[in-house]
């Protein structure tokens, strides 16, 4: 396949050809015998590292097994909100390695991830909110990380659909602004991806469930089993979200997670009205509108851990509650679609990007409500981890031993809600 | 929305509930007397069964007692409930859907 390039160009060359001439932007594979590395799940997460395997690593041939379609995961089923504000030093570095590759994936990919960064601001309710906020502003200014604190009038200003009225349900007493963070395109990313790796040679096989992971007489990897035949391979990386325990378990790995529900809902489209995204952790609240113009609306999880993909009308309303509270001029939209994905929860709501007990087992997971935004981050190092058998600096503190050794990264006491 | 079998009460929606994670995890004796390791096992580590589950609830808005159920979580459905101190029971058999 010759890689066709994309520019303005091109576009209006192809225009002019009533936009017949285009090729399959990826290779669709045939699983071979044998890889030097299988990455587990096409998504975002597992897509990036094979193509940063490929691209910055010389690790031989390179297969990304998913079984169903990439990207039809959690990677097509979040709401895209991207930011590094987060309180504890090592987050911060970890979420912001991933905005700065934001900011650049576009060009080096050659595909429109349409990131915007529009800013993100997160809404405090409550005396408790606003000195966690307060914090976590300092805190951030601390690891060169932009976010700023505005008043209720000032959050106003930036978004001026917002209701500061001082005796609603949840009053708005002020919020963190990160003007870096917004939102991307979540299928552009896992196709913009897959078109790379796949220009640099990697395999990429869909409707291919990993069932099996074969293990030689030391009890090293050595092959994956598949609903597609074996595939034998020298490391093997496991970036399947959800179902990461259950993946994990087929090489007796026991990991700290627990999977739940987590839901989304989109409005009819309508013209530009919403400048921003607004969220609120304290009620589950987090809203922005798609270059379509739909209201893009992420709700909670639900209570129980399930592999289902979908959850409970109650937890919706719950939300829209909020949203029609917080934003009056959306009271009357309708909501045209509602679906859910599976999040893989961690007890410090912290992810891991780490070596297994299994020699040649890698996994990067626990990424929970929120590693869209860690897409490019996530997969860089992930990529490197496997290539060099050890983390990389920044994801050196994201093991599974921290849970043993008492080095939790508590984001989850940070956030200071209810998960 | 669920609707959950309480062994107390019987069928109740959801929103009724409180979930208590896992069942039939046991609290160490002597927690002292554990390796880091296991103490990490018991605290943190889940089976995060994608299949028939064992949990807790808790009848918050009802009974407020806690209980047990069997839940396969590729359908949430319930298998059965049970009260606390009982034991898990056998795995109905025949395909729940
Ligand atoms: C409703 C919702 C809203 C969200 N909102 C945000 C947000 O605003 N911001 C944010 O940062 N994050 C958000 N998230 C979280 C974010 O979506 C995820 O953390 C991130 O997309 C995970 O990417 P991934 O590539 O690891 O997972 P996925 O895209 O889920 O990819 C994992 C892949 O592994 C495959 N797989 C699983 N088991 C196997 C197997 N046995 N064999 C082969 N393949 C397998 C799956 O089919 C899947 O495609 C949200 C999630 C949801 C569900
Ligand atoms: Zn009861």
């Amino acid at each position: 396949m010759s890689k066709q390039r994309f520019s303005a160009l091109s576009l209006f060359r192809r225009a002019l050809g009533g936009h017949r001439s285009w090729e399959p932007q990826w290779r669709k594979s045939e699983p071979q015998p044998a890889y030097d590395v299988v990455i587990v799940g096409g998504g975002g997460h597992g897509l990036g590292a094979a193509y940063y395997l490929a691209a910055e690593h010389r690790v031989g041939r390179i297969a990304v097994v998913e079984k169903g379609w990439i990207g039809g995961g959690n990677t097509g089923r979040n709401t895209t909100i991207i930011r590094s504000n987060y309180l504890f030093a090592e987050s911060a570095a970890l979420y912001d390695h991933s905005v700065k590759l934001w900011e650049g994936l576009s060009q080096v990919l050659n595909y429109n991830v349409m990131f915007s960064q529009r800013g993100v601001m997160m809404l405090a309710h409550t005396v408790h909110d606003v000195q966690v906020f307060k914090r976590h502003v300092h805190a951030n200014r601390c690891s060169g990380v932009d976010n700023e604190w505005l008043t209720p009038e000032e959050a106003k200003a930036f978004c001026p659909p917002l209701n500061i009225d001082p005796d609603i349900r949840y009053p708005v007493l002020g919020a963190a602004l990160q003007r870096r963070g917004g939102t991307a395109r979540h299928d552009a990313v896992a196709w913009g991806y897959a078109r790379a790796a796949s220009e640099l040679g990697v395999d990429i096989i869909e409707n291919c469930e990993v069932t099996g992971i074969r293990r030689d007489a030391q009890g090293r990897v050595e092959g994956l089993e598949t609903t597609r035949g074996s595939i034998r391979a020298g490391k093997v990386g496991v970036s399947a979200a959800g179902n990461t325990s259950a993946v994990l378990a087929l090489a007796g790995v026991r990991l700290p997670l627990e999977s739940y529900p987590l839901q989304a809902l989109v409005s009819e489209p309508v013209k530009p009205i919403f400048p921003c995204v607004a969220m609120s952790n304290t009620i589950h609240a987090y809203v922005s509108q798609s270059d379509k113009g739909e209201l893009v609306i992420g709700a909670g999880t639900d209570a129980y851990t399930s592999y289902t993909q979908r959850g409970a009308l109650h937890i919706n309303m719950h939300t829209l509650d909020a949203i029609c509270e917080l934003f009056p001029m959306f009271r009357r939209m309708r909501m045209m679609r509602n679906w859910g994905g599976i999040v893989d929860v961690t007890p410090d709501r912290s992810p891991i990007i780490a070596k297994t007990p299994v020699p040649g087992l890698y996994v990067n997971c626990g990424w929970g409500t929120g590693g869209f935004k860690a897409t490019p981050g996530s997969a860089h190092l992930f990529a490197w981890t496997i290539a060099h058998d050890e983390p990389h600096p920044i994801n050196a503190p994201f093991t599974i031993e921290r849970f043993r050794d008492g080095h939790l990264i508590d984001e989850a006491a940070a956030a200071a809600v209810a998960h | 929305m669920l609707l959950i079998p309480c062994p107390h009460c019987g069928e109740r929606p959801e929103i009724e509930f409180t979930y208590g994670g896992e069942a039939h995890l046991v609290r160490p004796a002597d927690p002292s007397t554990l390796d880091d390791a296991a103490w990490a096992d018991y605290l943190y580590m889940r089976s995060n069964t994608k299949g028939v589950h064992a949990e807790r609830w808790r009848h918050a808005r009802g009974c407020g007692r806690f209980f047990n159920a069997l839940r396969d979580t590729t359908t949430d459905q319930f298998l059965a409930s049970y009260r606390i101190g009982e034991p898990k029971p056998a795995i109905p058999t025949g395909d729940p859907r």
